[in-house]
């Protein structure tokens, strides 16, 4: 964390900047009234996460967490489908058709 | 340079990835808040990326970066209109403030069938009743949308 600090001050900006959204999302993600608000803060949240990790990346000059979001952006747009699958499937419970 | 151009990047990527978390904080309805997160994360992480390929500058790092913010390019667009094609079907409400809904009256909800898709195959390939590839359309006529025309306007 020490070794954050001391980066220089657009590193702490964009560390700052993406905590901030990263809290705003989570908010989103607890308070959503609907599912798909859940899924879409879920979704930002991970994003944010994967630019937290490219931030880290830079500033700790290790390219090897770039791969990590890659597979990260994998997982999210994965999830993201499997959601608005079971979310449009469930929408009418007493016509599935699929079983 | 390299390292104003890095801090550049840095600064306006996470700015936008922070406006879109305003905006999925303070938009008044799922579709407002899904238009505003989309479109400013995907660019904030573009950018973010960018600013990792100036920064290390090498051939195999521009290669991941260049794959993953093809990838966030092309799939965040998809995810976004399946689920706000879901959140539509379940019938999560607009903001009381939106001026139309051209899909209202349009699309059988049963079948998940558009207006415009029955009005171009046809009544005797969609008779009521039948089956089709998206499922069975239904015999309830008064969830039939009307024919022809432009969306009315209220």
């Amino acid at each position: 964390m020490t070794g954050l600090l001391a980066g220089n001050p657009a590193e702490i900006f964009a560390v700052a900047a993406l905590c901030a959204g990263v809290a705003m999302a989570g908010f989103r993600l607890v308070r959503g009234p609907s599912l798909p608000d859940r899924v879409v803060a879920l979704d930002l949240l991970t994003i944010q996460g994967l630019g937290l990790l490219t931030v880290y990346a830079v500033a700790a000059g290790r390219s090897a967490y770039l791969d990590v979001g890659i597979v990260l952006t994998l997982v999210t747009f994965l999830a993201t489908t499997a959601f608005a699958y079971y979310i449009e499937k469930g929408s009418h419970p007493g016509e599935r058709r699929d079983g | 340079m390299a390292e104003v151009v890095v801090a550049v990047l840095l600064v306006v990527g996470s700015s936008l990835m922070f406006v879109a978390a305003l905006g999925i904080l303070r938009m008044p309805d799922l579709f407002t808040r899904m238009q505003a997160t989309t479109k400013a994360a995907t660019l904030g992480v573009g950018l973010l990326l960018a600013a990792a390929a100036v920064e290390f500058g090498d051939l195999a790092v521009t290669t991941r970066v260049l794959a993953a913010a093809v990838f966030i390019a092309m799939t965040a667009p998809v995810a976004a209109h399946l689920l706000g094609r879901a959140a539509y079907f379940l019938g999560v409400p607009l903001w009381e403030g939106s001026v139309r809904d051209e899909l209202r009256g349009r699309y059988n909800e049963r079948a998940h069938a558009l207006a415009s898709l029955e009005e171009e195959l046809g009544e005797g390939r969609l008779a009521p009743g039948r089956a089709t590839r998206r499922g069975v359309i239904s015999d309830d006529v008064s969830n039939q949308p009307e024919t022809g025309g432009h969306p009315v306007e209220e």
